[in-house]
């Protein structure tokens, strides 16, 4: 029994948990942290962009006005580092405030799905039976409805407001969402854990959050991060088409389409200059979804 | 045995599963799948009832529906005097800290992403949401002691260990809310030899010293021997056999019991190349169609026409010793 007393006062060995574990594969990712480093970036740009330069995304250059065409090209000289816009207005601080928007929306979208998508499948998956039948039966129904004709709707009978854009993107971006949870936990609740937990009495929504949830974080946190991009995607494919984000909102969908319109002018840094972010920045989210992939893929083990 | 009264008393419990046949539709009545059909049994405190059969005789379905894990046909199941199966929800939480359970697979019986320490605590903080911090801490590390992991380990998670020290933090999980009742669903099948000895030997420093019962649950004779009071043989869902286990192993009564003891390999290759081993006719019968009368008829040396008409009841034969035949 000495060693026993011994071990009372000695120190509390610290755990590897298999999130640090995985933290570890990830850092050797260079891709993946390559990518990480650009996000980062890039939403350093989104909160902070705005104090780089003295032009708000409001004002109109009136000097500069009368001839976008040769003046308005990016310069030092004038302090509009990326241009100006068809309108007159700084094209920096027009980026700053598009990346604003479209990171925002396809984070949300992703949490949403995250929240919803998690819970809905685990419940589903879970309890199993009718109950089962009946929810997935409900995500079948709503994938069967083709989503950007609702959106299309929704965003002509409200009006086109962002918080409709939100509305829209939320009702469809949970559904995969949930068809993945649900997949995950069928196989998840035969495991002995699950049933250990049942023996011991714990609660139905107890298991779901203690037990079931957190081992499917691996795989929802993995197919987030690719979901991320595609919000983002399908925003712009909508503000593209004129009814998403509207003046004097933007978002990289829509300075996209403004600079698209005055190609022929030959003001290509309009397209440009959203376009290299719009790129990087999708380019870096499916490097990181990847990388957290095989991070968290217990095969590679 | 004395007179005493007993803990668990299970009497004719049925389990029984419906399966879809092939190609059914949706209005078709399923197929009932006989896992448990009829099994009664006491079980007195402090003993030890070892349960054997081949796979799929329904011994873990059986442990299963006394902690009413799964649904049960009929029948019932007596515990200090309370049907269990009548019982409600919140009735059934009030019993399921007197019985716990330890599973086959040590590893993935334990959340990987949790610690061991909130793995063994949570049984405690489920019963008693009100015990402090502190006391939860160290009632965990005793128990950790106990089952003798190094308490300075609690937070690690279980891949970090071996699978017979995983086993031992499952014991340590089933033993912190002090149970009356251990039921373990086959602890030692997954582990290697020389673990399966310390595992089983630590169950039984562990029962006298709280005074548990254990159902034990294996298909490992050797293993039940060593530490059972008493063996019930399940066939096919039917208990074929209860008796006191020096008897089964010296004087099994069932042909069924006969059959699995003589297959029990000898240490000794001179003996067991002498032993004979009763060797049994065709395949287990599938529960979905059971075999009429006596379960065992099909593939019994000694079957005769009675057998095929009516069930053999389970009969006293002296010496503490229950079978369950028309012929022996």
């Amino acid at each position: 029994m000495a060693h026993v007393t011994n071990v009372e006062t000695a120190e509390v060995i610290k755990g590897r948990s298999l999130w640090q574990d995985a933290r570890a594969r990830f850092f050797r990712n260079k891709a993946a942290v390559v990518s990480l480093v650009i996000l980062i970036l890039v939403s350093l740009f989104a909160l902070f962009g705005g104090m780089l330069t003295p032009w708000s995304n409001e004002e109109i250059d009136w000097n500069l006005m009368g001839d976008v065409r040769t003046l308005g090209g990016p310069s030092f000289e004038t302090k509009h580092y990326f241009g100006l816009d068809p309108l007159g207005r700084d094209l920096f601080a027009r980026v700053v405030q598009g990346t604003q928007i479209s990171l925002m929306i396809g984070i949300v979208g992703a949490l949403i799905s995250v929240v919803v998508g998690t819970l809905y499948g685990a419940t589903a998956g879970f309890i199993g039976g009718r109950l089962d039948n009946i929810m997935m039966r409900i995500v079948d129904i709503l994938m069967a409805i083709p989503y950007m004709f609702v959106l299309i709707l929704l965003l002509v009978v409200f009006g086109r407001s962002i918080f409709m854009l939100f509305v829209g993107i939320g009702l469809i971006s949970w559904l995969d969402m949930a068809r993945i949870a649900r997949g995950q936990t069928l196989s998840i609740k035969n495991k002995e854990f699950v049933e250990a937990a049942i023996a011991t009495g714990v609660s139905t929504p107890k298991i779901i959050i203690r037990h079931i949830v957190p081992n499917l974080l691996g795989v929802v946190i993995v197919y987030a991060t690719l979901l991320v991009p595609s919000m983002i995607m399908f925003e712009s494919f909508i503000s593209f088409l004129g009814l998403g984000v509207q003046e004097p909102l933007t978002s990289w969908g829509a300075l996209i389409n403004e600079g698209a319109g005055q190609m022929r002018y030959g003001t290509l840094w309009m397209l440009g200059f959203p376009l290299f972010f719009f790129l990087i920045s999708l380019f870096a989210f499916f490097f990181f979804g990847d990388g957290l992939r095989d991070a968290l893929d217990p095969k590679d083990r | 045995m004395n007179a005493q009264s007993p803990l668990l008393s299970v009497r004719d419990l049925k389990v029984w599963f419906d399966i879809k046949p092939k190609g059914a539709m949706p209005w078709t009545a399923p197929e009932k799948l006989k896992a448990v059909d009829g099994v009664d049994f006491d079980l007195m405190p402090g003993e030890t009832l070892g349960i054997v059969g081949e796979s799929g005789c329904g011994k873990s379905t059986l442990a299963r529906a006394i902690m009413r894990m799964v649904p049960s046909e009929a029948g019932t199941v007596l515990w200090l005097g309370d049907d269990l199966l009548s019982l409600n929800k919140q009735g059934m939480r009030e019993h399921r800290k007197e019985m716990q359970m330890i599973f086959q697979d040590p590893l993935a019986s334990l959340n990987p992403r949790m610690t061991i320490g909130q793995i063994v605590a949570e049984p405690l903080k489920t019963h008693y949401p009100d015990v402090s911090k502190s006391e939860v801490k160290t009632r965990v590390r005793e128990v950790l002691d106990r089952v003798g992991i190094l308490p300075n380990m609690i937070n690690r998670y279980p891949h970090e260990f071996s699978g017979g020290q995983c086993q031992r933090i499952g014991i340590a999980r089933a033993l912190i809310l002090k149970p009356q009742l251990i039921i373990c669903d086959e602890p030692v099948s997954a582990l290697d030899v020389s673990i399966q000895a310390q595992v089983i030997n630590l169950l039984m420093d562990i029962q006298e010293e709280m005074g548990l019962s254990l159902i034990f649950i294996a298909h490992d004779l050797s293993v039940v021997k060593h530490i059972s009071t008493r063996v019930m043989v399940l066939y096919l869902g039917n208990v074929v056999e209860i008796s006191e286990a020096e008897q089964l192993y010296r004087a099994p009564g069932h042909p069924y019991t006969q059959a699995l003891i003589s297959a029990v390999p000898i240490p000794d290759p001179k003996a067991h190349a002498e032993n004979e081993v009763m060797l049994l006719d065709a395949d287990l019968p599938s529960p979905l169609n059971p075999p009429s009368g006596c379960v065992f008829r099909t593939r019994c040396p000694l079957a005769r026409s009675v057998c095929a008409e009516t069930k053999p009841p389970l009969t006293d034969r002296g010496n503490a010793q229950q079978v369950a035949c028309h012929v022996i």
